[in-house]
């Protein structure tokens, strides 16, 4: 769990080292209770996140600013890595409006669904 | 691929491939640029978010002189979207280049497609023995294997432990060729209502064109969902799904189809409804597919503390 630290702006959420799906889940922990408008870092070494980040991003109305490979700490380095030097990705996700909270998002998801 | 590209080697060593083909192909693409150091023998085009391929970025390519040819498959097994080969044939012949189809997916479950300069398949997509490819080329095709003349273009040469094997496909073939046009109107009736049912699910990217796509398999992929967990829990219920989610592969990387697409990669489920004959419950089993799905989703996301996310 992400300790909610307060309206600090923005929130950083630090995955790297976990493995998908939980970079998306410690995300969306700290996108729950954050009004809209709140800025969130995230970085994270999983290759599924390039991905799954941007996913989340659509599915759920948060706008996603930026994504970037930057150098990771060696504290973190992920082990499948091999001998490649240590890199995650960042990125920047804006909060949208939130639609209602858990549960009863069941049309959230239908909505999400034909988006596409 | 080797036949086309030897048979056009004066011309050039180019060859194109949409991103969603199947790993066969685009390894041993990225593979032949890699030994030829050259990268710009091995080209990579684009698909859209229902994973068909882009037509304009698929013409760029084939246009660059040197192309010789250019793989895009009939239909993607694992979203099952169909791909637009009258059009990608259309313009590679405008631009010389050779089209390789791979029909694997859809053989036996859809009619044999027309436009091709060669087409691929294997013979445990229609029910038939594994162990045998079918390689259908045309004799206006220029195709040419590699390598010294083998005794198997001279009509001489010990094919007898294959015969078994080709006389059992042609026999599978017959009979899933006969009840085809039923099977596959089944078939997509049963994924249209998996569909609907997935999309019923909260947080969820069913995967895919909702239409023009194969009527055997379909896609979704569920956030907050560890995939893997997901394939543990249905198969516990007794079902066997696959995934394209990264922990169920031994790259730990998601589905190249999947990430081409840009759709969520976590908690994917892949479901591949079988042939008739092998599956006569069918029916049954999809509606208790249905019935579970919901439970087994919910299971797998309590277990990572995700349910209220």
């Amino acid at each position: 769990m992400i300790p909610s630290a307060g309206p600090v702006n923005p929130l950083e959420v630090d995955a790297r080292g976990l493995r998908c799906p939980l970079p998306v889940i410690r995300l969306a922990e700290a996108a729950r209770d954050a009004p809209a408008g709140t800025r969130i870092v995230v970085l994270a070494s999983d290759p599924a996140a390039r991905y799954d980040i941007p996913a989340w991003c659509r599915m759920r109305e948060h706008e996603l600013c930026e994504m970037a490979e930057v150098a990771s700490g060696s504290a973190t380095q992920d082990p499948t890595s091999g001998g490649a030097p240590p890199t995650c990705l960042r990125f920047v996700v804006l909060i949208g409006p939130q639609r209602s909270k858990a549960g009863g998002t069941g049309s959230g998801s239908e909505r999400s669904s034909r988006a596409r | 691929m080797e036949g086309l590209l030897f048979a056009g080697r004066r011309r050039g060593a180019r060859m194109v491939a949409t991103a969603v083909e199947h790993s066969a192909i685009l390894t041993t693409g990225r593979f032949r640029a890699a030994a030829a150091q050259d990268p710009s023998q091995f080209v990579e085009v684009a698909v859209d978010r229902l994973g068909r391929v882009d037509l304009s970025a698929l013409q760029r390519a084939v246009a660059v002189p040197g192309t010789i040819l250019a793989a895009v498959q009939c239909a993607n097994g694992e979203v099952g979207t169909r791909q637009p080969l009258e059009q990608a044939h259309a313009l590679c012949r405008t631009h010389g280049v050779s089209l390789l189809v791979d029909a694997t997916a859809s053989l036996g479950r859809e009619a044999v497609p027309d436009c091709f300069d060669v087409l691929a398949g294997d013979a445990r997509s229609w029910g038939g023995p594994s162990g045998l490819g079918i390689l259908v080329v045309p004799e206006r095709t220029r195709w040419r294997r590699p390598g010294p003349d083998s005794d198997l273009e001279h009509g001489r040469t010990d094919v007898e432990p294959m015969i078994a094997l080709a006389l059992a496909a042609a026999e599978a073939w017959r009979q899933t060729e006969a009840g085809r046009t039923d099977q596959s109107a089944s078939s997509s009736a049963l994924v249209r209502r998996l569909r609907t049912a997935a999309g019923d699910l909260r947080d969820v990217d069913v995967v895919g064109d909702p239409d023009d796509r194969l009527p055997h398999v379909l896609t979704f992929s569920l956030l907050f969902v560890d995939g893997e967990a997901l394939v543990t829990e249905l198969d516990r219920r007794g079902f066997a799904v696959g995934s394209g989610s990264a922990c169920t592969s031994s790259t730990l990387a998601p589905s190249h189809v999947l990430a081409a697409m840009g759709v969520l990669t976590q908690g994917n489920v892949r479901v591949t409804l079988p042939l008739d004959p092998i599956a006569p419950t069918l029916d049954d089993d999809v509606s208790r597919f249905i019935a579970q799905l919901p439970g087994a989703v919910a299971a797998v996301r309590a277990h990572l503390g995700a349910s209220g996310l």
